[in-house]
């Protein structure tokens, strides 16, 4: 994929993907000291595809996310201290401390929340395309899902469904071969989820989704066709998540080669690698946009832990408006 | 005699009923060899059993449910794990609609013996969508058994005979409950379905109390004990079909209920056991009936705010004194 896009453009999208992979590196570490409660589901190594597509989008425009939801939020331009607060569990975060890890939103960013319920954000994102349609506005609404949500009913009735009506949805398919400990090939018969596209009569594009430029252009595309009313995309961005699928699993399951391949196409470092080799940025640059990015998810984690908890009682309030 | 832990003894009842009837095969997301289900009930089964007997399925709980009621209709006895209560609302059609009704429906032409096996409860922080207590959804649905394991043993032995049932069954279980050991023996034993356990003896105050507020509810009559207050503690064990006459009997002879349940309040299970009470046995009662649930929210994630939700012993007690 060429560079053929402002200098200020890629260097936007190199900073958020360092802002994501930073971000989850030190989740892990909190974690590991305790701090944060439940459980977590980290994006690390897979942030091309939460950049590529947010990249697309305009603030309007709507996301729905899933269990694996902290790059998305970060992509879409979520407020770094608020998302770690929630993480943590505090007062400040996006959602009071009622949703955390698993559940972060902000509406005020088109961010429409993540689910847990693997597929449950598929049909919502249909319903926001028909809201946009409804309303004559050209947003678009993506939603992100990975190939275990694939194999959902929700994934197969949202698509028929956007594609009839021809709803302006981006279907984000986030493969990283694993549904937790099932591999892709125990659970479905076909190689590529994006060849379900054809029976629902829609484009369904396979990707490098370690590559963020494939991604972009991709999601660009799809963009494009859903803002003129042409209908959804399927997209399915081939990917790997570096740690395992939640907390402590040890993912014994992957090949021990597997997993050295995928961590060779690493997102971050191939992107980099590319924005050096075409003199995009240079070195210095490169170390002033990790230092700063750190010193970011630095406030962020002294925001958050600085916070205070919600007090009890508040567990009573926002059941219904 | 021997303890062992809650998980284990699911285990241990599936292994046996799959060594003892070779239509028992177990089927759920992530039970099988590379993962051993999510709460580790399965491990080990895929190495003895097999990847057939022992089945990984997609993530699609419609199907799951759908594909049990189809084989169960046709001469097996599958067992169903859906990884968290909270997700049986995506198999709801299959569970109320088609397993529950098909023999009525059918004119009894058909059984569906399926077991549902499923986690609820809250406590470790997951949120509104892994956390949710919903057995009262179930008891709700004419055709359906409910069990509500509390021990290791009472697991083992209502889920041999959940699994020898001609009816289908929602096995409900506790996901703080799998690390809990308890006496298990070594020899063959079943529960029957619809026998109340009393958990503790007391004259002062029934306790009703399912799942994981068995344990709580034990802790709390300790305490009230040394303040001379006797409790006694009774355990349905199955919800559908209830012991009425295991409650009324306790509530005879102590005039008193407080019922202690994790679900939600209104329309819950304590709502129903308080009806039960109210129209058999209000003339044995002493004081208002009480119940102790969650206050009708969503889990909510911070553990400040969860822990404010789910009925404690603070809570037990509070009631308990009310009303003695
Ligand atoms: C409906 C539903 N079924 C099962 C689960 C438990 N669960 C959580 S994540 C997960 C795997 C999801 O796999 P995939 O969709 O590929 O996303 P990934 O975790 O790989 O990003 C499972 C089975 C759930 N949360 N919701
Ligand atoms: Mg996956």
């Amino acid at each position: 994929m060429t560079l053929n896009l402002p200098k200020d453009k890629l260097v936007e999208m190199y900073r958020k993907m360092l802002e994501i992979r930073f971000f989850e590196e030190k989740v892990f570490e909190l974690y590991a000291q305790n701090l944060v409660p439940g459980t977590i589901h980290l994006y690390a190594g897979e942030e091309a595809v939460a950049v590529g597509v947010c990249s697309n989008l305009r603030r309007d425009d709507y996301i729905t996310s899933t269990h694996r939801g902290h790059g998305h939020c970060i992509a879409k331009g979520a407020d770094l201290k608020r998302t770690m607060a929630e993480i943590l569990g505090k007062k400040t975060g996006y959602c009071k401390g009622k949703g955390g890890s698993m559940h972060i939103a902000d509406f005020s960013i088109g961010m429409l929340g993540a689910t847990a319920v693997v597929g449950a954000g598929i049909p919502i994102a249909v319903g926001a395309g028909l809201s946009i349609k409804l309303r004559h506005t050209d947003q678009v609404a993506a939603c992100f899902f990975g190939d275990g949500a694939s194999n959902q009913g929700t994934f197969h009735e949202g698509i028929n469904m956007a594609s009839i009506w021809k709803l302006p949805v981006l279907f984000i398919c986030e493969n990283n071969l694993y549904a937790m400990g099932t591999r892709q090939s125990i659970a479905m018969a076909i190689e590529n989820v994006a060849d379900r596209a054809a029976a629902y009569g829609i484009p369904g594009v396979v990707v490098d989704g370690n590559d963020v430029l494939a991604v972009y252009e991709a999601a660009r595309k799809a963009v494009e066709r859903a803002r003129k009313g042409e209908g959804p995309t399927l997209i399915e961005c081939k990917t790997y998540r570096h740690k395992g699928h939640s907390r402590i699993d040890p993912a014994k399951y992957r090949p021990k080669e597997e997993v050295e391949a995928w961590l060779a196409k690493d997102p971050i470092k191939r992107f980099k690698e590319k924005l050096l080799h075409a003199n995009i940025l240079g070195e210095t640059e490169i170390q002033q946009i990790e230092k700063e990015v750190l010193g970011k998810i630095e406030e962020a984690v002294k925001f958050a832990m600085e916070s205070p908890l919600p007090s009890p009682e508040e567990a009573l309030e926002d059941v219904y408006a | 005699m021997r303890k062992i832990a809650y998980r284990e003894a699911l285990k241990e009842a599936l292994r046996e009923e799959m060594r003892r009837d070779s239509r028992v095969f177990l089927l759920g997301e992530d039970i099988g060899r590379y993962w051993g289900g999510a709460f580790k009930v399965t491990k080990g089964l895929a190495e003895e059993f097999g990847d057939e007997r022992v089945r990984d399925t997609p993530i699609s709980e419609s199907a799951i449910i759908g594909a049990a009621v189809g084989a169960a209709i046709t001469g097996m006895r599958p067992v169903a794990e859906i990884m968290f209560g909270d997700l049986t609302a995506l198999a709801m059609d299959q569970i109320a609609n088609q397993a529950a009704k098909i023999r009525y429906m059918f004119g009894g032409q058909a059984k569906c013996p399926i077991v549902v096996r499923t986690p609820f409860g809250a406590g470790v922080n997951i949120a509104a969508h892994h956390s949710q207590s919903l057995e009262a959804w179930f008891m709700h649905v004419p055709g359906l058994y409910v069990a509500v394991p509390s021990t290791p043993y009472d697991a083992k032995g209502l889920l041999k005979t959940a699994i020898r049932s001609d009816n289908p069954v929602v096995f409900c279980e506790h996901k703080l409950l799998y690390p809990l050991e308890g006496e298990v023996p070594e020899e063959e034993y079943t529960i029957p379905f619809g026998v109340a356990d009393v958990k503790r003896e007391g004259k002062d105050v029934t306790v009703v109390a399912t799942l994981f507020m068995v344990h709580k509810a034990l802790n709390a009559a300790e305490e009230l004990a040394e303040e001379g207050i006797s409790v006694e503690v009774v355990d349905p064990r199955t919800l559908t079909p209830l012991d009425k006459q295991a409650i009324i009997k306790s509530v005879k002879k102590t005039g008193r209920i407080v019922i202690v349940t994790e679900d939600c309040r209104t329309a819950g299970v304590s709502a129903e056991i308080a009806a039960v009470v109210a129209e058999e046995a209000i003339d044995y009662l002493d004081a208002p009936i009480k119940r102790v649930a969650e206050p009708d929210t969503p889990i909510p994630f911070s553990p400040p705010l969860e822990q404010y939700v789910i009925p404690d012993e603070k809570a037990i007690i509070k009631a308990v004194k009310e009303v003695v």
